[in-house]
């Protein structure tokens, strides 16, 4: 095979698994900023949490690796959960402005906190070997944690597009997201439907965020540094609440950040801040926004 | 008055498979006292966004004083005399009503972006501000924030805001939604002693206020015209009686 | 509500008139705040670089102060506006030209023009799409004046610049003397320029954005441009922000662009004050005060602190310390018997 197409499948190889990785972390903060329009900009801190929790379970209590990925998930819902009944609850009705400063005040916290505990240094986890290792199918070689990351995205986009569209809860959920009131008006509890969402949407940030953590790095400035990922994703992909625009605005993402690491990689982000400018102004209510 | 002085042709507008606005022909002479009844749902606020700009029709056009307005956003129909109420009140609610109005009548004047010179040098624009609450009988509470106004005084300042704005068709959103039998007597008031050479095209539930205020009515039903005429036909219809006055009419 | 509320004012004929010309009038406290600032220079005289950052910083945020407590937009990115300021002002030292007044005119014009140009983006969207859009602004320059570094020096900051002496006559001095005066002065005069904003046709048509950016239209108001002169005007006034600091530190470091500087710029205005004209340079001088004295502590965990603040603010007062202070002093009038109704 020519170099050419082999990049090309690598790039799509990468730059999928990386899109699905995002899209399952953002997913929770898209559909919950749909239904309460609730900006919770804190949402990576989640995913950094989910981080923390894995490393710490490998390194203090010597688990393998994915047998942390479900602790992850647990423990960050469960930590939302608390965070919503305490302080978010109180915050639906404010103004945006006032939510903004909230949720940025807890990634502050949160950072700070992360520093405390954990230290400054970005953390590294040694992957268990059949993830380091390289295999090769006829011309094409991929890392192993490449395509665990492909395969895990994969089936929870699966699950999550199957418990939205297919469940009565999932249908109870798009609901809510069209038309709280009418949702209400139906007989709908919308805060237990939020704060179950809210839960899974956060658990399943954290586990993105350990299940990620070779990929995306981890250290106290997670938060903020992946925070212009999820905006990109919850408004490219649209009014907020669209989950197949947020699946979309994902892939693109991914695909788009791979390409440019991969061709042109002393640009950096440079280019992905462009294009996304760009496409703002173009459809101000993201690609697959209703007007 | 003569003349038309708001035509729609052909209106057409969908949310998705929902059709809210279905071919609507309608024409509002100058000076006219109309009213816009149906159910809920039949589409009634979705043809004012229509109108004012706040939503783009699908289809169709929409002429103000014969002169195609479809394409232009909403400030610039608002400058050519066209001009909304809300049904759920929309006003700003640290501002005193003074302050409101003044805003809105500094945007007439095309002043509202000059940023050296002091507000209280254009005194002129204020007195006229300062007149208009006065005139609709909320003078005495010019200088209060809105958000410590009654309902009743808020529901007018709704009407103050869309008159200082000098339009010459207006679009009352159900103007006396919600406002207390005791509170109504002056929104009556307003809306009887709104000046002669404005069009006034406006929904309401409320029929005491319709058949009061309207000299011709239009039922519309599922998007769709179901009737046009005067009072006194509509009231005799047949069809709008089994669609429409048949069902509760009063709150 | 029976009988007719007087006027505010307790002019014998009240007139309309009376109510705007009451707002804009100047307060007693409001010559105590400068001649404050002047006692700083005598009192404090090993703290004037501190002081003159202060300045500086507090002009940044009243900048976003007509932008966000005046215009009620929420902006993440503020700091572009300041960035370029200061980097106009750097990059003009740097290749020769040293006159700090044309510097500092130059860089409000360079920050004015990015404001227009950023307008047109921003106008457009709203909620978490006009987050990401000033975040992406933002990042987008922080990026370019990373990678640009044979211009900008990248992340060892711009170095080595060097400004002539004040109207040919005050150096610079180690001490920070000319540097204090200077930015106090110009702080001064532009804060003069800020207030007539607020209290002009224009500020009135910023708080109705604020206060209704959907009813605007309804009633006329181009939101675009208004979006375009409000932008234009605030960057102008962070672009001089930036170049004050430069002119003072001489020196631009990339942190000037950094989306933590536009966070940083938020707290202090949120802390201090939203849409109170005083309340970014209460907030500045809290934040900056409060950092300097704090600078042992590491920062990482300084930043706990802040975010506390910042949930503190939001769940407990109306509107920052300056808003805490309206609220007791009119508690404070409530008890004694002789203040207004709530």
């Amino acid at each position: 095979m020519p170099p050419i197409v082999i990049g090309i499948v690598q790039v799509l190889f990468d730059g999928v698994a990386f899109g699905m990785l995002l899209f399952v972390m953002s997913v929770g903060l898209s559909i919950t900023l749909g239904m309460m329009r609730f900006a919770n900009l804190a949402h990576g801190s989640f995913a950094m949490l989910g981080g923390y929790t894995t490393t710490t379970l490998m390194r203090h209590a010597g688990w393998s690796f994915l047998a942390t990925l479900p602790v992850s998930f647990v423990l960050i819902a469960a930590v939302s959960v608390v965070l919503e009944r305490v302080l978010y609850r109180r915050m639906y009705q404010a103004k945006e402005l006032d939510q903004v400063l909230l949720t940025v005040g807890i990634i502050y916290m949160s950072i700070a906190g992360a520093a405390y505990v954990w230290g400054p240094e970005p953390q590294a986890i040694s992957l268990p070997d059949y993830l380091t290792v390289y295999r090769t199918v006829g011309w094409f070689s991929f890392s192993t944690y490449g395509a665990l990351l492909l395969a895990v995205g994969t089936v929870l986009t699966l699950a999550i597009f199957f418990g939205l569209e297919r469940t009565r809860f999932g249908a109870m959920i798009r609901a809510a997201v069209d038309d709280r009131r009418v949702a209400l008006g139906v007989g709908i509890d919308v805060n237990r439907v939020f704060t179950i969402t809210f839960a899974v949407g956060s658990g399943l940030a954290g586990l993105g965020g350990a299940l990620g953590i070779n990929a995306l790095g981890l250290d106290p400035s997670f938060p903020i540094e992946y925070l212009v990922f999820f905006l990109i994703v919850v408004s490219i992909g649209g009014t907020a609440g669209s989950v197949k625009g947020a699946l979309a605005a994902a892939l693109l993402l991914g695909l788009s950040d791979t390409a440019g690491k991969y061709y042109i990689p002393q640009t950096g982000a440079f280019i992905i801040y462009v294009v996304m400018l760009l496409v703002m102004l173009w459809r101000p209510n993201g690609l697959f926004g209703r007007a | 008055m003569t003349g038309v002085a708001l035509a729609t042709r052909g209106l057409y507008k969908s949310f998705g498979a929902l059709r809210v606005t279905q071919d609507v022909n309608f024409t509002l002479p100058a000076g006219a006292r109309h009213a816009l009844i149906g159910p809920n749902g039949a589409g009634k606020t979705t043809f004012i966004n229509l109108l004012t700009g706040a939503l783009p029709p699908d289809a169709g056009t929409i002429e103000l004083d014969g002169v195609d307005i479809t394409g232009l956003p909403p400030d610039r129909r608002v400058k050519r005399g066209l001009a909304r109420t809300y049904q759920i009140n929309t006003l700003f609610p640290d501002l005193t009503p003074l302050e409101a109005v003044t805003l809105v009548m500094c945007e007439r004047h095309g002043v509202s972006r000059q940023w050296l010179r002091p507000l209280a040098r254009s005194r002129a624009i204020i007195e006229e501000a300062y007149a208009l609450l006065v005139q609709l009988g909320i003078g005495d509470f010019a200088h209060r924030q809105t958000r410590h106004l009654a309902y009743g005084h808020q529901r007018v300042l709704e009407i103050a805001l869309a008159l200082a704005t000098r339009p010459h068709v207006l679009l009352l959103d159900e103007p006396a939604a919600g406002v207390p039998a005791q509170e109504s007597g002056m929104l009556y008031e307003v809306i009887s002693g709104l000046p002669k050479d404005i069009a006034v095209l406006f929904i309401e539930h409320d029929m005491d206020l319709v058949f009061r205020f309207a000299s011709r009515i239009t039922v519309l039903v599922s998007g769709k015209t179901l009737r046009e005429g005067p009072p006194a036909a509509i009231a005799e219809d047949a069809e709008v009686r089994a669609v429409y006055l048949g069902t509760p009419v009063h709150d | 509500m029976t009988a007719a509320e007087p006027a505010r004012d307790s002019a014998p004929a009240p007139s309309a008139v009376a109510d705007f010309r009451a707002q804009a009038r100047w307060q007693w406290y409001e010559p105590l705040f400068w001649l404050g600032a002047i006692a700083w220079y005598f009192l404090l005289p090993t703290y004037l670089p501190l002081g003159t950052q202060i300045l500086a910083t507090a002009l940044f945020a009243l900048s976003l102060d007509l932008i966000l407590g005046y215009g009620g937009i929420v902006s993440l990115g503020h700091t572009t506006f300041f960035g370029v300021g200061a980097y106009t002002a750097g990059l003009l030292a740097r290749y020769g030209w040293q006159e700090p007044i044309s510097c500092l005119v130059a860089a409000g014009l360079l920050a004015a023009f990015a404001g227009w140009i950023c307008s047109f983006v921003i106008v457009r969207v709203q909620g978490i799409a006009l987050l990401l859009v000033t975040l992406g602004i933002n990042l987008v320059l922080y990026e370019a004046a990373n990678k640009a570094y044979k211009i900008t020096g990248g992340a060892d900051g711009l170095q080595g610049i060097e400004f002539s002496p004040l109207l040919g006559m005050f150096h610079f001095d180690m001490l920070g003397r000319t540097a204090y005066l200077y930015t106090l002065i110009v702080v001064f005069l532009v804060f003069l320029v800020a207030r007539r904003i607020v209290y002009s046709p224009f500020g009135l048509a910023l708080r109705g954005m604020r206060e209704n950016w959907k009813r605007m239209p309804a009633l006329g108001a181009g939101l675009r441009r208004h979006g375009a002169l409000i932008f234009v005007l605030s960057a102008a006034i962070a672009g001089i922000a930036g170049a004050l600091l430069a002119e003072s530190v001489q020196f631009v470091a990339l942190d000037s662009l950094a989306v933590q500087r536009s966070v940083d710029v938020l707290t202090m205005l949120i802390v201090g004050g939203t849409g109170v004209l005083y309340g970014s340079f209460v907030g500045a001088v809290v934040y900056m005060v409060a950092r300097d004295q704090l600078a042992d502590l590491n920062p990482a965990y300084w930043y706990f602190w802040i975010g506390l603040m910042l949930v503190l603010v939001v769940l407990f007062t109306r509107n920052g310390v300056v808003g805490a202070l309206a609220d007791s002093a009119a508690w404070v009038q409530r008890k004694r018997g002789r203040g207004p109704a709530p």
